[in-house]
């Protein structure tokens, strides 16, 4: 007896020491294979693929993604649906054996995803499909002329204002920045504030459609692409906001929920398309979209995003998963309409799709669906990293909350967004 | 021989010793010496999306950390929250294991009561602070507490100046953490020798006299110790700083421990390992050398 325990305990400690040391000396996430390249599948068989999504807010999205999986006819497909910090944990997952077959990313996958060949190409997958995505969205999951996302569906933010608090202010919804600046001053009345861009005065979302309503951008290719007065100056009206008292803040839930709006603590609010149902159902027709304004150079924006299929190239039969997206994302429109449009509103990621959606054929949804070609541009551009980003929001909130001088702020921007675009591009 | 004979139940005990003890070594030398040898190994190289080093880069990593605002800003952010927490937490645990220990009614009740949070989660309390207490709501706690003296509502955890959401922070901490700090005390205390209280009443000592010439030098063996803990917990601090401020997709840089940005570096999608490891080793050096200079500048404990 004693033997035997001590040969479990031997063995147990031993595997686990093994498995350890085989996940550090294996642990790469840097195939040598180039992405795309079909790992040996196993035995033959019918394929399984493990497939992640976040956990989405809408009720009945995950019975239709798992709808949707048991209807595939060539692998068995388990869904993972995943509540928390997603993006963190699967990109953690990545590095190792226990990561998804296919997942889900917001904007598709990271460069350094990219350049680390965590993630197959899927350029192929689209035949003559590719033009009818929208553009914006494949740009940003492309590199190297290389598409590596299939965008499933589209989301969009937007400026929402309720109509009757306008009308009665003798105000018209704000086309030119200055206009919104007026109106959220106007609007802003005891307990009501004239306009509510999230808790942090708007530091963490809108920096980017204030440099598209200025004519910059993030990124000009590979370069800088807000090294321009204008840049500060377009910051600054941000701070205008915040110190003329004019925005709402402290609020149990944050921008992605209507309920300041819905509530009649603000007249205008930023939010995402997703929240229309809900304002609908409270305020009937009172209320609008609008792009962000813009400022003279520039024009109106409105930003929009996509969670792209990946497929990993650890995945145990890389063939299968891709010819899965292949199936799901683009062979199977009816459940692109579905997933967009049955749980909540959304623009479906083609073009040809979106006259097909019945949610957004009509009233403010049929506005702002329209602006996705007109003035849509991707939250953040692909070599836009975590690093330049993280500087960005620090940034923003220094001028924002703080009043820091934009264009110091900037200035110290620079080299560190230059670095990173230096050591991606190398 | 003698020697020879005892050595056999000597070997005997040293088998039953690893039986015991080797799968917890095991693990320890597995979950915690491994990682952290490979931590230290990491901070030498470039680690994009890999826990396995890719490029020799020397000191770079650390020059990258050291050189890098937000993370220096993320040490200053911790030197401010200690700089607080550490003595009011020790001073209010003091003062309530005093309390408690000479009340003579309901002392387990108000034992009970002080600890009572210690078994409370600090995700489920940040989020109580952050939703509930001190939602910028005019129905939260804090606000309509204002509210009936005429205050306008405060949306704690957005402004800077004043900045509030130091506030909403180290109250949590405090009502966390006190209650177990509270107990070692308790503890402390409850090993003084009455006969030494007993020759201070003799004497005609009382009050304050006899805190300070005998409860005060009997504790300091276990203030050394919760001094000690109180700033390893502050250089530590995570959960409610992150479940308080973070929003979604940012986390605002006024108030990030160097944890949560250790976070965002290493475990966020930038998934940059060697930076995170140098950054893991400089916090860690930063924790040790803090705590030998503490042990040797306040000299708590003295030589006994």
């Amino acid at each position: 007896m004693s033997l035997s325990r001590r040969r479990m305990l031997a063995l147990t400690g031993a595997g686990a020491l093994g498995a350890s040391l085989a996940a550090c000396g294996d642990n790469t996430g840097r195939g040598t294979g180039t992405g795309g390249e079909a790992a040996p599948s196993s035995g033959g068989g019918r394929a399984t693929l493990a497939q992640w999504y976040h956990q989405y807010g809408e009720a009945g999205t995950q019975d239709a993604v798992e709808r949707y999986a048991a209807d595939y006819p060539d692998a068995d497909v388990t869904v993972s649906w995943k509540p928390g910090d997603y993006d963190q944990s699967t990109a953690a997952s990545l590095l190792t054996d226990a990561g998804p077959d296919v997942f889900e990313y917001g904007n598709g996958p990271t460069i350094d995803m990219i350049k680390g060949d965590q993630v197959a190409d899927l350029t192929d997958l689209f035949g003559d499909t590719l033009d009818d995505f929208t553009p914006s969205l494949v740009e940003r999951m492309t590199y190297d002329g290389k598409v590596w996302a299939v965008p499933q569906v589209l989301d969009m933010q937007v400026l929402v204002y309720r109509r009757s608090m306008l009308e009665e202010a003798g105000i018209e919804p704000p086309q030119q920045m200055a206009d919104l600046v007026a109106a959220a001053k106007e609007l802003s009345r005891g307990d009501v504030k004239g306009l509510f861009l999230g808790n942090d005065g708007g530091a963490g979302l809108l920096g980017g459609p204030m440099l598209w309503a200025a004519g910059l951008d993030y990124l000009d290719g590979e370069q800088v692409g807000f090294q321009d007065a204008g840049a500060a100056e377009a910051l600054s009206v941000l701070r205008t906001l915040w110190t003329d008292e004019s925005l709402l803040l402290g609020q149990a839930k944050d921008w992605f929920d209507p309920e300041a709006l819905t509530a009649g603590r603000a007249a205008m609010q930023w939010t995402g398309l997703w929240t229309f149902p809900a304002i609908s159902e409270a305020l009937g027709d009172d209320f609008g979209a609008i792009p962000w304004p813009a400022l003279e150079g520039g024009s109106p924006s409105v930003p929009v995003g996509a969670y792209g299929s990946c497929v990993s190239t650890r995945a145990t039969d890389v063939e299968a998963a891709r010819a899965f997206v292949q199936w799901l994302w683009i062979d199977q429109t009816d459940k692109q309409l579905d997933f967009a449009t049955a749980y909540g509103f959304h623009v479906p990621s083609r073009t040809s799709l979106i006259p097909e959606a019945e949610v957004l054929s009509s009233g403010p949804a049929a506005d702002a669906a329209g602006y996705v070609t007109e003035y849509g541009h991707a939250q953040t551009p692909l070599l836009w990293t975590p690093r330049s980003a993280t500087a960005w929001s620090d940034m923003m909130s220094r001028i924002v909350r703080d009043g820091a001088d934009p264009q110091e702020e900037l200035d110290a921007l620079v080299p560190i967004v230059e670095d990173e675009l230096e050591r991606v591009t190398a | 021989m003698p020697t020879r004979r005892r050595g056999r139940p000597r070997a005997g005990t040293a088998l039953w010793f690893w039986v015991f003890v080797g799968p917890f070594f095991a693990g320890l030398v597995l979950f915690i010496y491994v990682p952290i040898g490979w931590s230290v190994y990491l901070s030498f190289f470039e680690a994009y999306n890999t826990v396995t080093p890719t490029e020799f880069v020397g000191l770079a990593n650390y020059r990258d950390m050291l050189g890098d605002r937000a993370f220096r800003e993320s040490l200053l952010t911790f030197v401010v929250f200690a700089a607080f927490i550490v003595p009011t937490t020790f001073a209010l645990s003091l003062l309530t294991a005093v309390l408690v220990a000479r009340t003579r009614v309901m002392q387990a009740f108000f034992r009970s009561v002080f600890f009572l949070p210690v078994a409370c989660s600090y995700v489920v309390a940040a989020l109580i602070w952050k939703m509930s207490i001190f939602s910028g709501m005019r129905s939260g706690v804090a606000n309509a507490a204002l509210g009936l003296v005429g205050v306008d509502p405060i949306p704690w955890l957005s402004l800077t100046d004043p900045p509030w959401y130091w506030l909403v922070i180290v109250s949590a901490r405090l009502w966390l953490q006190v209650g177990f700090y509270m107990i070692l005390f308790l503890a402390a205390l409850q090993r003084i020798p009455t006969v030494l209280y007993e020759a201070a009443a003799i004497d005609g000592a009382e009050g304050w006299q006899v805190f300070r010439h005998i409860t005060w030098p009997q504790l300091l063996p276990a203030s050394t110790a919760v001094l000690l803990l109180l700033l390893i917990n502050a250089f530590q601090a995570f959960d409610e700083f992150y479940n308080i401020l973070s929003s979604f997709g940012s986390y605002p840089p006024y108030a990030r421990p160097p944890l949560v940005y250790l976070y965002y570096t290493a475990l966020g999608s930038g998934q940059n390992f060697g930076d995170g490891s140098a950054g893991a080793v400089i916090l860690t050096l930063m924790i040790a050398v803090v705590a030998l200079l503490q042990t040797r500048v306040l000299r708590l404990g003295g030589r006994d």
